[in-house]
């Protein structure tokens, strides 16, 4: 069973069609590069996965839960980070990932967050405000609340967007680490991540699916990405 | 194979939802400015304009009377933020992705937020106890006095739920939700009975179809409003139609908010 299920998602905003009739899925152990331009639609789809945007059409399941249907099951086994990782600015960083884990009804919530606040190196500044934060330490905080259940499914919208290269790094790292056992879907904008981070790529423009297939075949696409990329979408 | 589902989560979310709404309102100064303003007006509007000590009568009638008018602008202030800061941050997304259900999410926020106001509420025990110092009041009055107020409050902040269930922006959310709450604080005191009666015509006016068809007049107006139904509490009649009142509006209030949330 894959993880991941999108099966003829559609959503539009009055007259514009944001996404039309998209369909795959994600199986263990696949990092699903989503890539796209803006208003290419990645992020309706994303939200329609996760349960936050109704489809007008179609279906999306998560760990063969439907999100709309069994939502909170569904969202049990689901980690997501939204675009610009938002997160409740006025609480500590240990705050907010200790609500995270008793709003989630974790068994050992303690030691879930010591474990996650390690793991995104982020014990130094667990007692400080989120909002006191640089970008980097938010979007890593962002990415805490998202893997803190340890999920079998992972979806991040722009996780690296504004970081520094060595943040890209450390984000790209702790993903990989993980991404054996999960089923993950990144957007991104920068086709770079494709080599170093995914194991298949999705593209989507105009709310289609303009190619769904492994790292090597789109790598092989060309050695100008960008310009794969803009015939891709064009 | 895929690893053992997390363990049913329970009421867990429900009070962890509670726990952090309630604190919530302690992170910030307000929250201490807001319970300030609220014992400030309500004892020296009690003692200043209703004359408490000079009326010479040991009970709080005088107190409870402008309780409709504090919690008209005090509940939108404490209940502005309950959606439309979720909106601004961008964490409504994050509420809505994790396993909680949007009622139980929604429960827990209005519930905390009457917890604040009754906070506010009890600060104001002193006058209570002053008037049990200065003479022999009947305390069972008192207690539905505050019974009725804390109702009160709850009906005013299932108004401002809705307010901001529908913005992004608290200051929009609290104008909205003081607006419709001053309203229902005006409708009761017979001020708009002459607009009224021309709006509807002295026999009321009939609304609906056939045997769907119900009249509608003046004094149905006056029922809604919030000191007509206090009232009763400050003389010591707890009555099962205030009550249902206040509980129908609160809780109307968190069901229309909660759909509005829902199908964002």
């Amino acid at each position: 069973m894959p993880l991941i299920e999108a099966q003829n998602l559609s959503k539009s905003y009055g007259a514009l069609r944001a996404v039309r009739d998209v369909s795959f899925s994600v199986d263990r152990g696949e990092v699903v590069g989503f890539l796209g331009p803006n208003g290419a639609g990645k992020s309706t789809t994303m939200k329609m996965l996760t349960g936050h945007l109704r489809a007008d059409a179609g279906a999306a399941r998560i760990a063969g839960f439907d999100v709309a249907d069994d939502a909170v099951r569904a969202k049990q086994h689901l980690g997501y980070s939204p675009e610009g990782a938002p997160a409740y600015g006025e609480m500590t960083v240990r705050e907010f990932l200790r609500f995270a884990a008793d709003l989630r009804g974790l068994a050992e919530p303690g030691e879930s967050v010591r474990r996650t606040l390690a793991l995104c190196r982020l014990e130094e500044v667990a007692a400080q405000g989120i909002d006191t934060l640089s970008k980097g330490y938010r979007m890593r905080v962002g990415f805490a609340q998202a893997v803190l259940h340890d999920p079998e499914v992972l979806i991040l919208d722009e996780p690296t967007d504004g970081l520094d290269p060595n943040q890209k790094h450390e984000v790209r790292r702790i993903l990989k680490d993980m991404a054996a056992r999960k089923a993950v879907i990144v957007s991104t904008h920068i086709l770079e991540e494709v080599g170093e981070l995914c194991t298949r790529v999705i593209v989507i423009a105009k709310g289609e699916v303009r190619c769904d297939e492994s790292r090597d075949q789109f790598l092989a696409r060309g050695a100008d990405l960008n310009a794969v990329f803009r015939q891709l979408t064009a | 194979m895929t690893s053992p589902a997390p363990a049913a989560p329970g009421l867990k979310p429900f009070a962890a939802m509670l726990r952090r709404e309630f604190a919530g309102y302690f992170r910030t100064p307000l929250a201490y400015v807001f319970l300030a303003v609220f014992n400030a007006f309500a004892v020296s509007l009690a003692f200043f304009v209703g004359g408490l000590y000079e009326s010479g009568v040991a009970s709080l009638d005088r107190f409870f009377l402008y309780h409709p008018w504090l919690w008209a602008f005090l509940a939108p202030a404490a209940g502005a933020r309950l959606w439309a800061e979720e909106r601004r941050q961008g964490t409504l997304e994050l509420l809505l992705t994790w396993p909680i259900t949007v009622w139980q999410a929604a429960l827990g926020k209005f519930l905390a937020a009457w917890l604040f106001l009754a906070c506010a509420l009890l600060m104001t025990l002193p006058v209570a106890f002053t008037v049990g110092w200065l003479g022999d009041p009947d305390w069972g009055v008192i207690l539905s006095g505050y019974a009725g107020s804390l109702l009160c409050a709850g009906a005013c902040l299932g108004v401002a739920a809705v307010a901001s269930a529908l913005t992004r922006s608290q200051v929009i959310a609290f104008v909205t939700g003081f607006l419709a709450c001053f309203l229902l604080v005006l409708v009761g005191y017979g001020v708009f009975d002459e607009l009224l009666a021309g709006l509807l015509g002295q026999k009321g006016l009939v609304i609906g179809w056939r045997q769907f068809a119900f009249r509608v007049t003046v004094d149905d107006f006056r029922q809604i409003g919030l000191w007509r139904n206090l009232e009763p509490f400050t003389l010591g009649l707890v009555d099962a139609r205030p009550v249902a009142y206040f509980l129908s509006v609160a809780f109307a209030g968190l069901g229309l908010s909660t759909i509005i949330v829902e199908r964002r």
